[in-house]
């Protein structure tokens, strides 16, 4: 079936398999491998985007049902080669190590500070609960979080 | 003023946070621009005989390319003859009559086994296709669990008659224990964990003009090259191994396993270039597993706190194939005695083969199971006596005057400062204060109780002895390139190694390129496992750093017309001169522009004597819900001395990862198997891998006792976090039940199972109550 997304600004039109999922999609179709795929149960959050601005695990959204949408990866992050404050804050507080995580978990953090601009740690602990990283034990991730939403308050 | 031991972040995460890292699957490089997908048909019982393998359906299928079985890997060697095996001490595959195939033969013998390949266009095509390849199984009985092991009434390998693969017995003289005034012996589970690196394993193969290349996840591109060379009787320099960005290794992805080695195989065999990436759920099956130890402990000594003997014996589930012979028991034999000076020792264990997942290296590799068992073990001798934990392990460390400390079990520990390192923890902890709210909220007696739980800790790093190589160019721009033999997954490598280019050289960081994992590179080097890149490829990289420092001054002198002896850098500029006359002042580009072919070499192998030994001790606290049994962790408090320090920011983030990775087998992991050998756990939906909200953020305290083994003074790091949390943490759990009457709780200590606990020692106790 035909779709139509936009993909970090950029409007993409493709013809795909009805069953494709949205994270298939941005690695394989729009070429953005930032997006990693870490399970398949909808459990670790690798694949997690922005939907309309909202953070989605996108194993979990058909291609289909973001046709008409807009969707932000990290790539599509930096404004001008300049870092948003949350890379900018994983980069300063060491918040990834291996970097397979990283990429969801910025997103999740964007979209987390979004609802909320001023977690405590315990609510970014909590915000995070779907997004596994196994090389940081989170500590710096958290760190990350809470720097960022120092910088943008 | 030097760069070592200051907070540089890091070089490469800029990439990583703003295009992502280049994983095996993200690579677009043109040999694999028309790659054909491989999945596995993997075996669904975890002991069957194969009867027939039909591929007619799956072969009609849309975008199938072919399917392959063992019948098809008629270009392939016998398997080695028996006799041909493993040791004792080596991390490498048993062989003989254990010898595991590459594409089972006429019997699988764990869940998740390969069996046959079905090679598609596309992506959704192969598991379709998969699913219809019938494969005809005739089950037998799964041999599940230790017990079931060792009664030998159904043998996963019947030409060895047993399922004890290795033996190497404890010695049983009770002499010593007969002279102690307390002794405690009771068994302990070190439970099977799955390592869970967030990208799973991934291969890519392309086979053409005789020559083969290999993109891999994996810890080590070198060894990976030998292991390909001989599993296909192809000559090394025919085969190129490159890896590229890694997302964690843990220890499972040291060379390349069974399924990688197949998908390069059958990129040879069809000629069509390959890729596989694994999905979690093949990940949690087919991927080594760790730990996976049942542990009997016995430790005698006197009212007075002194531990007279102590003795482990441990059963090492190897899993399906003893892939890595007896060397992770033979680590925890070697690690037995821990911190302690204890006359006594005596360890021993047993290799043995179940229906399960192999176990291989994770995340401390014999070394957590070791400190686990002492760690319970001085804790219950601690109970039994009546004495406070820490006093304990005050009245039996190993003193610092007495190192190198050589143990009864034949380790040489370099340098530690046990008692110190427990007393800084205690003290950032604030453990008396922790001990007075404890008897608060006992006296009180409400729901919510505190536990307090120590571990000091010895482990071993770059236990293999060994060397690794480094090779540095400074090119004529002035600019460096350093070519190590050590292979980064997340540790840093490109900060750290550039780190150690500029404190030598003065070349500024920005300006080192650091590269790693690609043969045709870097033909001979080692790789990053067992905590040993720093001590080794640092010190690599640092003695190249010198050699070229050597060539340079010798091309400076010249240059300058001046006596070698008054040539001198100024290491902060990076700026050649003769002493005191900055009119003579030559750049890094020009004195390598004036070398021959226009750059400075150095080709070094660094070789350490001697493994070295960090240590540390861990407090945490946790409060226990006594009602239902739920722990939370409420702080965690470590000193994790692994000698000198070149990037704090560095030795922080794997410290972290590392007490996180040790909590989650103290509270949460565990891979499960039914009476079948079925797996329990073989989603990240089943298998309870921690997170965020399971954990504090983390109190680490600053030590640092240099080794003299190698010249940068470091000792390894990435290991230490996981073995010294665990039993910290295990042992705070039953600290914050043990006025109920709880001696000791097995991990990973869920919510069922501490409640079981409690609901126990209530009854044990109202028994005796009504007894009296």
């Amino acid at each position: 079936m035909k779709v139509d997304l936009t993909v970090n600004g950029k409007e993409i039109t493709a013809d795909v398999e009805d069953r494709m999922l949205l994270v298939h999609f941005l690695r394989d179709v729009a070429d953005l491998t930032a997006t990693n795929i870490g399970c398949d149960t909808t459990s670790c959050g690798a694949c997690t985007v922005l939907f309309d601005g909202e953070s989605v695990k996108s194993c979990t959204v058909l291609a289909a049902q973001a046709s008409g949408h807009e969707i932000t990866t990290v790539e599509g992050l930096a404004s001008n080669g300049v870092m948003h404050p949350v890379q900018r804050a994983f980069h300063e507080q060491h918040g990834l190590q291996c970097g397979f995580c990283t990429p969801g978990m910025v997103m999740a953090i964007v979209s987390l500070l979004r609802e909320n601009p001023h977690p405590t740690e315990e609510q970014v602990r909590a915000g995070l609960e779907g997004n596994l990283c196994r090389c940081t034990g989170y500590h710096n991730i958290v760190r990350a979080a809470l720097a960022a939403a120092e910088v943008s308050s | 003023m030097s760069i070592m031991g200051t907070r540089v972040i890091r070089t490469e995460d800029p990439r990583l946070l703003t295009k992502g890292g280049v994983y095996v699957d993200d690579l677009r490089t043109p040999e694999l621009d028309q790659a054909a997908r491989l999945t596995f048909v993997r075996s669904p019982f975890a002991h069957a005989r194969i009867k027939g393998i039909d591929a007619s359906e799956a072969l009609s299928a849309p975008g199938v390319v072919a399917v392959l079985t063992v019948r098809d890997m008629d270009d392939l060697g016998p398997p080695p003859p028996p006799g041909d095996e493993g040791s004792e001490a080596a991390p490498m595959p048993l062989g003989g009559a254990w010898a595991e195939p590459l594409l089972a033969v006429d019997t699988v013998r764990f869940v998740g086994e390969p069996v046959a390949v079905v090679i598609t266009d596309g992506h959704y095509q192969g598991e379709e296709a998969a699913d219809l390849v019938n494969v005809d199984y005739d089950p037998l009985p799964a041999v599940v669990g230790l017990g079931s092991a060792l009664t030998d009434e159904t043998l996963l390998f019947p030409d060895a008659a047993t399922n004890v693969a290795l033996t190497n017995p404890v010695p049983t003289d009770d002499t010593a224990f007969d002279a102690c005034e307390v002794i405690v012996e009771r068994d302990i589970v070190n439970q099977r964990v799955a390592c869970v690196p967030m990208e799973g394993r991934a291969t890519a193969a392309v086979y053409s003009d005789g020559k083969l290349t290999v993109w891999l996840s994996s810890q080590n591109a070198q060894i990976s090259r030998f292991i390909l060379a001989g599993a296909l009787g192809m000559p090394p320099d025919q085969i190129r191994v490159i890896v590229p960005d890694v997302g964690g290794g843990f220890g499972a992805k040291v060379g390349i396993d069974r399924d990688g080695l197949i998908v390069a195989w059958a990129a040879r065999k069809t000629g069509r270039a390959l890729r596989w990436t694994e999905t979690r759920s093949e990940n949690l099956v087919g991927m080594t597993q760790g730990r996976a130890q049942l542990q009997h402990i016995k430790i005698g000594g006197n009212r007075d706190g002194r531990i007279l003997a102590y003795r482990l014996e441990a059963i090492q589930d190897t899993g399906a194939y003893p892939r890595m012979s007896g060397f992770l028991p033979f680590m925890t034999f070697l690690m037995a005695p821990g911190v302690y000076d204890i006359p006594e020792v005596q360890a021993g264990y047993r290799v043995v083969v179940t229906n399960a997942t192999p176990i291989s290296a994770y995340r401390g590799a014999g070394r957590p199971e070791a400190t686990a068992a002492i760690e319970r073990a001085v804790d219950l001798f601690a109970a039994e006596i009546g004495m406070d934990p820490a006093e304990v392990r005050r009245r039996n460390f190993v003193a610092p005057d007495r190192f190198p400390f050589q143990t009864k079990t034949g380790a040489m520990y370099d340098t530690g400062r046990y008692e110190e390192a427990l007393d800084k923890a205690l003290a950032a902890a604030g453990y008396d204060e922790l001990r007075q709210e404890q008897e608060r909220r006992r006296a009180a007696g409400g729901v919510t109780q505190l536990g307090i739980g120590v571990s000091a800790y010895v482990e071993i790093t770059a236990g293999d002895g060994g060397d690794e190589t480094a090779k540095l160019i400074v090119n004529d721009d002035g600019s460096a390139t350093v070519y190590t033999g050590s292979s980064p997954h997340g540790q840093g490598h490109a900060t750290a190694w550039a780190m150690l280019v500029q404190d030598e050289l003065g070349i500024p960081m920005d300006q080192v390129t650091v590269l790693h994992g690609d043969t045709d590179l870097i033909p001979i080097a080692v790789g990053t496992f067992a905590s040993r890149s720093l001590q080794l490829g640092g010190s690599a990289v640092h003695k190249a750093a010198i050699e070229v420092k050597d060539e340079a001054r010798h091309g400076a002198a010249e240059m300058l017309e001046a006596a070698e002896a008054d040539v001198v850098l100024d290491t902060s500029t990076g700026v050649w001169q003769v002493r005191g006359d900055p009119d003579t002042a030559l750049s890094w580009g020009q004195v390598a522009g004036h070398a021959s072919g226009g750059s400075l070499v150095a080709d070094v192998s660094f070789r350490q004597d001697r493994p070295t030994f960090p240590f540390g001790a861990h407090v945490s606290v946790v409060e226990v819900d006594t009602e239902t049994g739920q722990v939370r962790m409420l702080r965690h408090v470590t000193v994790d001395d692994a000698g000198r320090v070149l990037n704090p920011v560095l030795t922080e983030g794997q410290r972290h990862g590392g007490i996180a990775q040790g909590a989650a087998q103290a509270l949460l992991e565990e891979v499960l198997y039914d009476v079948d050998g079925n797996p329990q756990t073989s989603t990240l939906a089943d298998y309870a891998a921690i997170s965020a909200p399971d954990l504090p953020s983390f109190e680490l305290v600053d030590s640092q006792t240099p080794t003299t083994l190698n010249p940068l003074g470091a000792k390894g790091i990435g290991e230490a976090g996981t073995i010294g949390s665990t039993p910290a943490i295990q042992n705070a759990v039953i600290d914050a039940v043990s006025h109920l009457g709880i001696r000791h709780i097995d991990m990973p200590a869920t919510p069922q199972r501490v409640w079981m606990a409690i609901n126990a020692a209530q009854k044990a106790r109202a028994e005796k109550g009504s007894d009296q």
